[in-house]
């Protein structure tokens, strides 16, 4: 008999309750954990026992608040100075001697050439990479599970925002940071690329000043195709 | 539902790889109050845990290259989360604890007066729950808040599968036992 056939001992079963009352077992599993609970009331209060440790495990793990906003603060300075460090030439007589050589008319000519071709490079990888999530295999797969932020208290102040189609990822990241605003859940359903919800102020802000928000995003027509308010 | 959130976090993480700073903002926002709750109740100080997640984070950033997906995103954070907490909490001599974790041990103390004195079921099982040893409030938290099966238990404790489902046993009976004091009985097990 293989696995997937073997019949569960009573123990087994008592064992995955909690399992069955999370609802993370198997079909296989959960299907004979039921058929155990039909003919034994004993074992349907055990369930309930489970039922009960789950529900308050959830309510207690609910009232342990939320981070502050220092640790998305602290993680994306390391990464930016990560990003920095790598960017960083490494020292070495090599790279300073090829370096040199650039100091001469035709090493300028060169590297102008260069830069542009690498400029050019780099724009069309940017772009590829920006149309890849609108086109092709969308970057972020729509759900229609709440991220688990909002099963907290979430603080700030939020608008929901599409970006423009031609819009490229560095700019926007530029747009967001100029503006200490960050993307905190997305993309939701709501046509090409979906939508997003940024975080425009770490506190609640007045109806005005949202406003105000919603059309400077709204001015950014070459980055944003549509900014509203959001809860 | 569930599979298509791993699909998407598992899109992310290869955005990350390839150094997507927009892709690891999204994977921090919907992971972070779910790491930090684990981490919290494994360290039981604000400020450690909060610098414990930021670590997480930056481990992701930076491995993300590594990530196989033979487990979800989920399981993977939390496993780093459970890696760094233990870490923090071998590093950190118990002399040294804080104002905040020796107030939660003092808390501890309290515990059967308080919850006879009450005598309400279900502030007296969330009272159990926070003064279970870290091992059991470990698996009750990754059972029943984080939704995890037995074999991603498994993979974040690295544990064999028997061993988490008797773990979890040993948990539930020692809640049992605790209510028990609190002159709650449960009549089981």
């Amino acid at each position: 008999m293989n696995e997937a056939n073997q019949k569960l001992s009573a123990d087994d079963i008592e064992a995955l309750l909690p399992w069955y009352a999370a609802g993370t077992l198997d079909a296989r599993q959960a299907g004979q954990v039921e058929a155990a609970l039909a003919d034994d009331v004993e074992l349907a209060r055990r369930l309930d026992l489970a039922r009960e440790e789950m529900t308050e495990t959830i309510l207690l793990n609910e009232s342990l608040g939320v981070p502050s906003p220092r640790v998305m603060e602290n993680l994306f300075k390391a990464i930016d100075r990560e990003r920095k460090a790598t960017r960083a030439p490494a020292p070495g007589g090599g790279l300073g001697g090829w370096l040199m050589g650039l100091f001469t008319p035709r090493g300028f000519a060169f590297a102008a050439g260069a830069a542009a071709v690498v400029v050019m490079l780099q724009a069309g990888v940017i772009a590829k990479l920006w149309l890849e999530d609108r086109v092709g295999a969308p970057p972020f797969v729509p759900t229609s599970v709440p991220p688990a932020t909002t099963r907290g208290i979430e603080i700030g102040s939020f608008l929901l925002v599409r970006f423009a189609p031609q819009a490229n990822i560095a700019d926007i990241t530029r747009f967001l940071d100029a503006r200490d605003a960050v993307i905190v859940d997305g993309p939701r359903p709501g046509g090409s690329g979906g939508l997003y919800r940024v975080r425009v102020a770490r506190g609640y802000v007045s109806k005005e000043e949202l406003e105000r928000l919603v059309r400077e995003f709204q001015s950014a027509s070459n980055l944003i195709s549509m900014a509203v308010p959001s809860e | 539902m569930s599979a298509n959130l791993s699909a998407s976090d598992e899109v992310l993480i290869g955005r990350i790889a390839r150094g997507d700073r927009l892709a690891m903002q999204v994977l921090f926002a919907r992971h972070q109050l779910r790491v930090h709750r684990f981490v919290y109740r494994l360290v039981g100080n604000q400020a450690v845990a909060e610098d414990l997640i930021s670590e997480v984070f930056l481990d992701v950033w930076r491995q993300a290259d590594r990530f196989e997906g033979r487990s979800a995103v989920s399981t993977w954070l939390l496993a780093i989360a459970r890696f760094k907490a233990l870490s923090f909490m071998r590093r950190k001599p118990d002399e040294e604890l804080d104002e905040e974790t020796a107030g939660a041990i003092e808390d501890k103390s309290d515990d059967p007066e308080v919850l006879v004195q009450k005598k309400d079921k279900s502030t007296a099982l969330r009272k159990c729950l926070q003064v279970l040893s870290p091992e059991h409030r470990e698996v009750i938290d990754l059972v029943y808040y984080h939704e995890k099966s037995v074999q991603e238990v498994a993979e974040i404790v690295g544990v064999p599968e028997a061993t988490v489902k008797t773990r979890m046993f040993y948990a539930r009976k020692r809640l049992s036992e605790l209510l028990k004091t609190a002159g709650i009985d449960r009549g089981w097990p």
